[in-house]
Parts: C-alpha cells; structure tokens; sequence
C-alpha cells in the first residue's frame, strides 16, 4: 500500500465527512432556530414540549441517536432504512438543532429590553426590530459558541461509521483490518487541517464584528 | 386646545396598583417635568403615554384626538399602537442606542424604515440634527466610542428625527457623570427655545426650576401637587412636596 493509495482512500471516506458536515449545517441551522422560537413562546405547552425533547436530545448520546434512525422504522413499521447517510443526516441535523437552539435562545434572550424598546418607540414593526437591530447583535454573541459547536460537528461526523456510513474512520478501520494500523493515525490529519480552515474562518468573523460592542 | 391631555390614567401590574388615575394637559410648546421619589411611577406614567405599557384605565388625547381609552384598551392593534407611539420621542435613561450602527445610521434607520423622504433628505435631516446636538465631528462613531453625554445627544436627535409632537425623557441625565449631565441639559434647554413640547422625568431640581413651565410632583401614583415652578419649589402646597424637596436639598445641596 503506497501513501498515495491510502492517501486517497482516505480522502473518499473524508468527502463523505465533509458532505454530513455541510448538510448537517444547511439544515440544523434553520431547524435550530425555529426550536428556539418555540422554546420561547408564549404558548406554554408548546415551549414545554420543547424543552422537553430538547432535553431527550441533548441528554442521550449522539450515538444511540444514530441508532434509533437506523434501526427503528425498520423494527416498527417494517421499513428497514436502506439509505444510510440518509439516516446519518437526520440524526445529526436533529441532534445539532437542538444544540443550536440552546446558543439561539441564549443569545436571543442576552439582548437587553432597551434595544427592542428603542426600536418599539421609533414605531418600527417587531420584523424590523429583530431583523434591523437585534439581529446582527444575536450573530456577534452567538459567534464563538457556534464555532466550538460547528468544530465539534467535524470530528463527531466519524460517528457515522456506527451505521457503517463509509467516512474516513471507516476507510482506516479497513486497512487495519488488513495488518496496517498507520493510516488509522493518519486520519487524525485531515481533521486537523479542515478544523484549522474553520478556526481561521471564525477568527475572521469574529474580527469583522469586532467594530462595535455588544 | 392641549397638544396632550391624559386623563384618570390607571396601572397596575398584577396586585400592585402603580398608578392610580393621573390627569394633565400640556400645551404645544410647554416644558412638563415631573418630580417625584423613587418609586412613585414616573417611569411608568411616561411608558403608558409611549404606550410601551398599555395603561387598565384612563384616555389619552393628542391634539383633542383620542388616541387611547382604557376601555376598548384591548382592542388595539399593533398597527394602532405603532401609530399612536409617533406622536411620542422617548429618550432613555440608559441611552439605548444601536451598537451596530454608527451616529448617522442610529438617526436615519428609522426615518428610512418607515419610508420618511428620500435618503438624501433623511440624511440631509439627519447631519442637520447631529449639528444641533454637537456632534458634527462623530458622525461616522461607533456608540461603544462615544462618552456617556454623546450617546445621550445622539439618541435625542434620533428621537427628534421622527418629529414627534411631544419629546419624553426618562431621567435623561441620572446615568452620566456629574461634568457631562450639564451638556446633556443644555439641549434639552436649546430644544425648549426652539418650542418643542417635552415632558422631562428628572431628579436635577435646579433643570426643573429654571426650564419648565408646569411642575408635577408625583407620589404614590398619584399627582401630589401640580403648579408653575415657582408654586411647587417656592410654595409647596403638600406636606409630601416640602418633605420632599427638603430632602433633595439635604442629599443634594
Ligand atoms: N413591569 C413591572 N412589573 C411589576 N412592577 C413594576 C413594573 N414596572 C414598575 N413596577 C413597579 O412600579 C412602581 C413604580 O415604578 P417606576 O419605575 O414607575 O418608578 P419611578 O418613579 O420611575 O422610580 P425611579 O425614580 O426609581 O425611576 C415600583 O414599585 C416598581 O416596582
Ligand atoms: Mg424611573
């Protein structure tokens, strides 16, 4: 096996990482925010559910999550899931929504009355109040937990490989299971160089916001 | 005809009756201040009339119109409070400009969101404010770079770009240091000699003597005492006014 070959091999099994990062981002995102929206609403037996099963979500492991995708609409209603980074994605984007909320509503919640009574005086509409004035101001506090979550995000896609979706952990695991135990470590690199690429990105964000205090 | 008339104004939040019917008027042009110890509902009193709180009871008009009766209170519409709410400025006790806008932009959001002219007048407008408050040199600052005085400048002229029939302030001043309060005052002075209508919540004793045309002295709710300021600070009628300006004095000086 040359390091040219494993190289590569190995690469196909990240592309794989990459692909649940990115569309574990796309959605968990906009779900998370809707879940924050209803943790915070007014109509309580809907933020109690919520809480609720933000609380199952957040309590129990990412893995056993995974599992339950996996395997439950086969044992319950005979449908076994056959599309397995399918099942992959939805247990991530589940699982990282709820987390997101949590940064969504803490943020959301960190933004003193005055702000929206300023905007209310001024006789702006509670659209524009959040979308001109505390937006923007969410994004700025909520930047660095995001980023520690997103970086989690990145090494935790190797989970996926409990479903036996083809990631980079995967690829390795098949050479050690051959007698060759070096491109196991090797892996440890491509994690590395994509979480440095983000540290870089978030550090950019976070100075291109550092312009005002909030 | 008043330019405001608030009449039998009642709040309570929850169990705790905050005020407990209020009525005045203010002509165009008159300066109000309203004294009174902590706690006795000042605060209160001018968010109901922002209608940041929607008072149980009570009518307001503006201009002889009814803009709010307690009795079909429940009735309004967020459009209607929006509405009713431009008749009003409210300048802050805590400033509460917007950190993520600069001087200019915290003046002009709000005049370009609710579609007042074209950019050019709104900014026009705006840099003409910015010069009224003294600030012709911050312009493009950032709030966090501003002194507690400047931000407190600014965020009257944001208040004053919406012309609002009648300017409110909360304590405009009890936030800043004691050197930058006497800018702060001044134009709010300035703005009295141009005839704006304003009702100012303060604890400056000497502001509220020397600026206003009505004095009300509140306490517990209610209007304790309401006159010139030469009746309230040189004839207190009430027992609870001349304790309390006797106070004042002592603390004060
Ligand atoms: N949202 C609220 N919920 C419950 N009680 C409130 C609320 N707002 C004000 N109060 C109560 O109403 C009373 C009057 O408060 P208010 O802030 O109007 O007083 P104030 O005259 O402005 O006092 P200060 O001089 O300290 O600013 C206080 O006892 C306060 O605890
Ligand atoms: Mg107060």
């Amino acid at each position: 096996m040359s390091f040219q070959q494993v190289s590569l091999s190995l690469a196909a099994g990240f592309l794989e990482n990459c692909r649940l990062f990115l569309e574990t981002l796309l959605f968990s995102i906009p779900l998370g925010l809707i879940i924050s929206f209803g943790s915070m609403s007014k109509f309580k037996p809907l933020s109690f559910l919520i809480k609720i099963f933000v609380w199952c979500i957040r309590g129990t492991p990412l893995m056993l999550q995974l599992f339950v995708v996996f395997y439950v609409p086969g044992l319950l209603f005979g449908v076994p899931m056959r599309n397995r980074m399918l099942a992959a994605l939805v247990a991530f984007v589940i699982n990282y929504a709820c987390y997101f909320s949590e940064i969504f509503r803490g943020g959301i919640e960190s933004i003193p009355r005055g702000q929206y009574e300023a905007g209310q005086v001024l006789g702006l509409t509670k659209a524009q109040i959040f979308f001109k004035i505390v937006l923007l101001q969410v994004v700025k506090r909520i930047v660095p937990p995001m980023s520690n979550e997103i970086i989690t995000l990145v090494k935790d896609t190797s989970l996926a490989r409990v479903i036996a979706v083809g990631e980079i952990l995967l690829a390795a695991e098949r050479f050690a299971g051959k007698g060759i135990i070096w491109p196991l470590f090797y892996t440890g690199a491509y994690f590395l160089i994509f979480c440095g690429g983000l540290t870089i990105l978030f550090g950019f964000i976070e100075k291109k916001l550092s312009y005002f205090k909030a | 005809m008043p330019i405001l008339e608030v009449k039998n104004i009642q709040k309570s939040f929850g169990k705790t009756e905050v005020l407990k019917g209020l009525s005045f008027s203010l002509d165009k042009g008159e300066v109000l201040s309203i004294i009174g110890s902590s706690g006795s509902g000042k605060t209160t009193l001018l968010r109901c009339i922002n209608f940041l709180e929607i008072a149980d009871e009570g009518e307001i008009y503006v201009n002889g119109k009814r803009i709010f009766d307690g009795n079909s209170a429940k009735n309004l519409t967020d459009a209607e409070i929006r509405d009713n709410r431009l008749h009003f400025g409210l300048v802050f006790q805590s400033f509460n400009l917007f950190p993520q806008y600069n001087v200019l932009q915290n003046i002009t959001l709000a005049p370009s969101l609710l579609k007042r002219g074209t950019e050019e007048e709104i900014k026009a407008k705006a840099l003409a404010l910015i010069e009224r408050v003294g600030l012709s040199d911050k312009i493009n600052n950032y709030p966090c770079e501003l002194s507690g005085g400047q931000q407190q400048r600014v965020a009257i002229a944001r208040a004053l770009a919406l012309e609002p029939d009648i300017l409110c302030f909360d304590e405009p001043t009890s936030a800043l240091d004691p050197e930058l309060t006497g800018e702060v005052l001044r134009v709010i002075k300035d703005l009295k000699s141009a005839d704006s209508t304003m009702i100012v919540v303060t604890h400056e004793m000497e502001f509220a003597r020397n600026v206003s045309d009505k004095v009300i002295f509140m306490a517990d709710g209610i209007i304790e005492e309401i006159g010139t300021p030469d009746e309230i600070f040189l004839n207190p009628k009430s027992q609870k006014t001349r304790s309390f300006l006797k106070k004042d004095i002592e603390t004060n000086g």
